[in-house]
Formats: C-alpha cells, sequence, structure tokens
C-alpha cells in the first residue's frame, strides 16, 4: 500500500491518520523503507549509513497493540524519523561518520532518542552527515557524500546533509539534526525544505556526540515549519543529564504578523553573498511588506568577524572534545594512540584538531582563542541592541545556492565562508530557522532565515509557519 | 601568519596526531592561510570587553551528592576494543625501570 505523500510527508497528518486507525504503523515503516529502496535504486543519494528494520518493526508492532487498547502513544504516534548519525541510540550503530567509530554501538538512548520514542515515533536509521559535524557540504563523510536529492550534480549541504536529504527526497516527513554553526539551517536550505536550530539550552546535548559544546544543538527538519514547532517542542526540555539545558518550554502564541517589526540586516547582503540569493530574498522582502508586515532596515557591525570567531572557538572545543578518541575504552585502536588518531580521523577533522589546538596553545591562547571570545561578546551584543527595536530578523541562510559536488573542496576556507550567515547564531546561542523560499533557474534550493531573540521560538514559528502558508503550495 | 615545520610538529605532538609525509606540507600551507584569515579579529576593537566562553555564562550548576543508576560492567565494557574481566585492556604505558625510579 502506497501513503500518498499529501499524507506522509506531514508527521502532523500522518500520525492524526494512524491514530484515527487508517493506517497501521507497520504499513507507515514498510513505506519508509519502500521510498527509501526506490530513492536509493533510481538516485544513490546515499542519504544513511545505518538502517534499524528489526527495532523499527517491533516498535511498530508496541505501538500498533497500544492503539488496539485505545492508549495514545503520542503526538508522533507512527511517524518515521530519520536521526543523524552523532546522535546515540541504544543497540544502534552509531558513527559520526567516521572510522574511528565505525564499529561503535552506544549502550544508551540520547535524551532526546528517549523523548521522540516516548512520542510514539519510529526511529528509521541513521543518516550520513559530515564526519564528528565538521563539514558544510556533506563531502567529508567516511562512508562516502550525499547527493542533493533537488539537484544530484550539487551538494545538499551540512552537516546534517544525510538528515536533508532523506526529508527532501520523500523517505521520511521528519529528521532530527544537530547544528553547531548551520549544520541543520544550510543542508535546509540547499534541499529546499525546513530545519531549525533552538535557543541554546532548550535541547538536551546528552547523547549528542560533542564537537563544540558552547555551540551545538539539536533540532528537527521538515517539509513544513509546523511540524518542526511540534518536533521542537517534544524534544525540548530540562535535562537531568545536560547541565545546559534551562528547561524553558516552546509552544505557540498567537501573536499577529502585523504587531510584528522584523529587521533586515545589511551586513546579511554584503559582499561575498551572491546576486541571485540577494535579489531573491529583496524579492520575499517585499512580498511580506506587501502582506503587512513591518520591516526596517538594521545593522549586526560584527558580522563579517564571524567565521574567524566561530572557527576559532569551535575547533578550540572540538581539539579539547575530541581528545577521548584515543582507542581506549572504545571506538577504533592500532598499535597506539597516534595511529589510532592519525588513520581514524578523516582530513578535515585533523585539520581542525590542530587548529584549535594551536589557538589554544601556550603563546597564541592570548592572541586567537581569547579575542575571539571577546569577539563572540560584541556579537551576542549586537544581536541585543538590534532585538531592542525589532522582533525578529529576516535574511538569507546561505550567501550562496548549492554548489557543485567537489566545488570547494580544494579550498577550505572558502567552504567555510558558506557559513558566515549562519555562525553568529549559534555563537550568540540563538534560535534560527531556514524555510523554502525560492529557487534559481537551474532548479536549486534558496532558503530565508528568520531569528529570535532567546527563547522567543513562538514568534519565529509565527512568521515561518503564515510565510509558508502564504507562499508554499 | 606562517606556520613553521616545528611549530606543525609541536601540534601534532600535543594533538597526539602523527601526519603522513605526503600530508604535511600541504597541511601546514592551509593552516597558515586560516591563521592568516583569523588575524583579522585583531582589528576588532576589544578593550575592556569580557570573554564570552558561553551562551549561558552558567555558574556551579550542581546536583545532589546522592549515587545514581549507571551503566552495569558488561554494558560498558561492550566497546572496548580489548578487556580482560572487568577491565579495559590498554597498551602497557610504563616501563620496569619506571617502576624502580618511582620505588627508590
Amino acid at each position: 500500500m502506497n501513503i500518498p505523500d499529501h499524507i506522509y510527508l506531514h508527521a502532523n497528518r500522518l500520525s492524526d491518520q494512524i491514530q484515527e486507525g487508517n493506517i497501521s504503523t507497520e504499513a507507515v515503516v514498510e513505506e519508509s523503507y519502500r521510498r527509501l529502496e526506490k530513492t536509493e535504486e533510481d538516485h544513490a543519494l546515499n542519504t544513511f549509513i545505518t538502517t534499524c528494520e528489526e527495532s523499527a518493526y517491533r516498535r511498530a508492532s508496541k505501538i500498533d497493540q497500544q492503539l488496539e487498547k485505545g492508549i495514545n502513544p503520542g503526538p508522533l504516534t507512527g511517524v518515521p524519523v530519520a536521526v543523524k548519525d552523532n546522535i546515540c541510540t541504544k543497540g544502534i550503530r552509531t558513527t559520526c561518520a567516521s572510522k574511528m567509530l565505525e564499529q561503535f554501538v552506544p549502550p544508551y538512548d540520547a535524551t532526546v532518542i528517549e523523548k521522540l520514542r516516548n512520542a510514539g515515533a519510529i526511529i528509521v536509521g541513521k543518516t550520513n552527515m559530515d564526519e564528528f559535524a565538521m563539514g558544510s557540504s556533506g563531502e567529508n563523510s567516511a562512508f562516502g557524500h550525499t547527493k542533493n536529492p533537488r539537484a544530484e550534480q550539487h551538494v545538499p549541504g551540512g552537516s546534517s546533509s544525510g538528515s536533508a536529504a532523506s526529508v527532501a527526497s520523500g523517505v521520511v516527513p521528519v529528521a532530527i539534526g544537530s547544528d553547531t554553526g548551520g549544520s541543520i539551517r544550510q543542508p535546509a536550505s540547499f534541499c529546499g525544505i525546513t530545519g531549525c536550530k533552538p535557543t541554546y539550552g532548550h535541547v538536551s546535548r546528552y547523547g549528542l556526540v560533542a564537537f563544540a559544546s558552547s555551540l551545538d544543538q539539536i533540532g528537527p527538519l521538515a517539509h513544513r515549519a509546523e511540524d518542526c514547532r511540534i518536533v521542537t517542542n517534544i524534544i525540548s526540555g530540562k535535562d537531568q543529564h545536560d547541565m545546559t539545558t534551562t528547561g524553558q518550554q516552546v509552544d505557540k502564541q498567537n501573536r499577529d504578523i502585523d504587531d510584528m517589526t522584523v529587521g533586515v540586516p545589511e551586513e546579511f547582503f554584503g559582499e561575498g553573498v551572491s546576486a541571485v540569493v540577494q535579489e531573491t530574498i529583496q524579492d520575499t522582502i517585499e512580498t511580506l511588506s506587501s502582506a503587512g508586515v513591518s520591516l526596517q532596515q538594521v545593522s549586526l557591525p560584527h558580522t563579517k568577524y564571524g567565521i574567524a570567531t566561530y572557527y576559532l572557538i569551535a575547533c578550540s572545543e572540538a581539539s579539547s572534545n575530541l581528545g577521548r578518541y584515543d582507542g581506549t575504552l572504545f571506538g577504533a585502536r592500532e598499535s597506539d594512540m597516534s595511529s589510532t588518531r592519525t588513520s581514524g580521523f578523516g582530513k578535515e577533522v585533523k585539520r581542525r584538531i590542530l587548529l584549535g589546538t594551536f589557538a589554544l596553545s601556550e603563546g597564541y591562547a592570548n592572541q586567537y582563542y581569547r579575542r575571539a571570545l571577546k569577539v563572540r561578546r560584541l556579537i551576542k551584543n549586537d544581536f541585543e541592541q538590534v532585538f531592542e527595536q525589532v522582533d525578529l530578523l529576516l535574511g538569507p541562510t546561505s550567501p550562496t545556492p548549492p554548489f557543485r559536488l567537489g566545488e570547494k573542496t580544494e579550498d577550505p576556507l572558502q567552504l567555510y565562508e558558506s557559513d558566515a550567515l549562519t555562525v553568529t547564531c549559534n555563537l550568540a546561542g540563538l534560535p534560527g530557522i531556514s524555510v523554502p523560499c525560492s529557487q534559481t533557474d537551474e532548479g536549486l534550493p534558496i532558503g530565508l532565515q528568520i531569528i529570535a531573540p532567546a527563547h522567543h521560538e513562538p514568534k519565529m514559528f509565527q512568521l515561518a509557519e503564515q510565510y509558508e502558508t502564504d507562499n508554499m503550495p | 601568519m606562517e606556520i613553521e615545520q616545528s611549530l606543525l610538529e609541536k601540534m601534532e605532538t600535543l594533538s597526539v596526531l602523527s601526519l603522513q609525509e605526503g600530508e604535511t606540507e600541504n597541511l601546514r600551507q592551509e593552516l597558515s592561510s586560516m591563521v592568516d584569515y583569523f588575524s583579522q579579529l585583531e582589528e576588532v576593537d576589544v578593550e575592556s570587553v569580557e570573554p564570552l566562553s558561553h551562551p549561558l555564562e552558567l555558574k556551579n550548576v550542581d546536583r545532589e551528592d546522592e549515587s545514581e543508576k549507571t551503566l552495569p560492567p558488561e554494558e560498558a565494557l561492550d566497546n572496548a576494543p580489548a578487556r580482560d574481566g572487568n577491565y579495559f585492556e590498554v597498551p602497557r604505558i610504563l616501563n620496569d625501570e619506571d617502576h624502580q625510579t618511582h620505588d627508590s
């Protein structure tokens, strides 16, 4: 039985249909694997590293039994979810797309996995990504790159490449990713879907393999902002296993778009942002203005220092976090620690560890790491000042449409620049969402980014959902 | 800033990595250009700006000193590259000479 897209690709509608008894959970799981098989046969996108049919069907059976007894399994009843492979799933291999963890099977579930299961969702597989979440294109995986389902010669973005591609190719309605410098929002933009990063501290990082602990956040990808909001609500919450969780709940507040003022930072349209992206977003701004949204130009003066600040901090934290991969307690092991690490890590990972080690080392820490921390505060201050005048900020998610596979692999700095518009959000700990906006003449997706003040997800989702309702089929 | 070969070797030692012959020069040049790029932060006036190491600026988040359920040994050792009973078996890091020096 084939489930049509208009039901299958919307978590909310799918869950309702299952709860009403019109479709069984087992049939939905079958549908997800049927779609995956067909997609890989026809397009070889390489979206998944591991699929977990056995556990998925077992869960489906349990959920169908619960439904028969009149028990409501939760708001995501029977919804198939793909999970980025840097999030621990008990008994299911979790590799971070690295040879270092190729055989690693976590003995515990990440908190977000528990929450998804308690809401009735079914984990169908672990998605491909850039190794240890280090990348912006999906080309840094030890298990081969992922292709963009909308444009197969082009990158899907990264590092949540497989999560974005699994949703965009219609294999699952919802995927979970992680965002340290834009790794949910940018692939969402590149693949023409919606993805959001919550406020830092909303979602527990327990079970998320750490890259940069002061920047990492877990978030959802889906076809619509509504599904992103529902999933964000489910996975958020204070967690005793993660002392950086704040416990602030997200829910929809009724707020008229007409009452909001949206700022457009001039720096989001500067040098480095391609003409087609600028024109597309400017058109969108005019559309919103005609629809009654109040817009004004604002300034975030330290935006241009975002990449340097982000990479110095992220690589420094990563050099410390990845120190645990030494072959002692788990993971790959060779004859000695140095060989283990040198052959277990890919090129980009080694590059970032060395950079971080340098930035923290004696004689350089003040000039690089500490200075970056100070500029981080200035970046955060920019946002705070601007949010005294406006409710939300709006601009492009990525400076360019999705580039070709292999186009930016020779020059890592060029690849880093593709994060220019997303990193400042992580540095300041703010929530951000990317919604599909338009596409180039060649059919390459362009995403619109909305940024809210910390803990103001309701406003962000409000505008995103209204925008989608007005502009999407 | 030019990252000299000797500095790169020092960083390799600190990060417990040993790059292959073919990789070293390329990486050295890449890191040099990146560090050059990051030097743009020197143009920012950070006089009397406090560093921000974390967006939440939390202090002393603690819990009650009560023991909790943790992983049983079997599960904790499940991914061990090598084990000996309930121990993780690892390559020897101390030699006999080290032991002797310690005893005297």
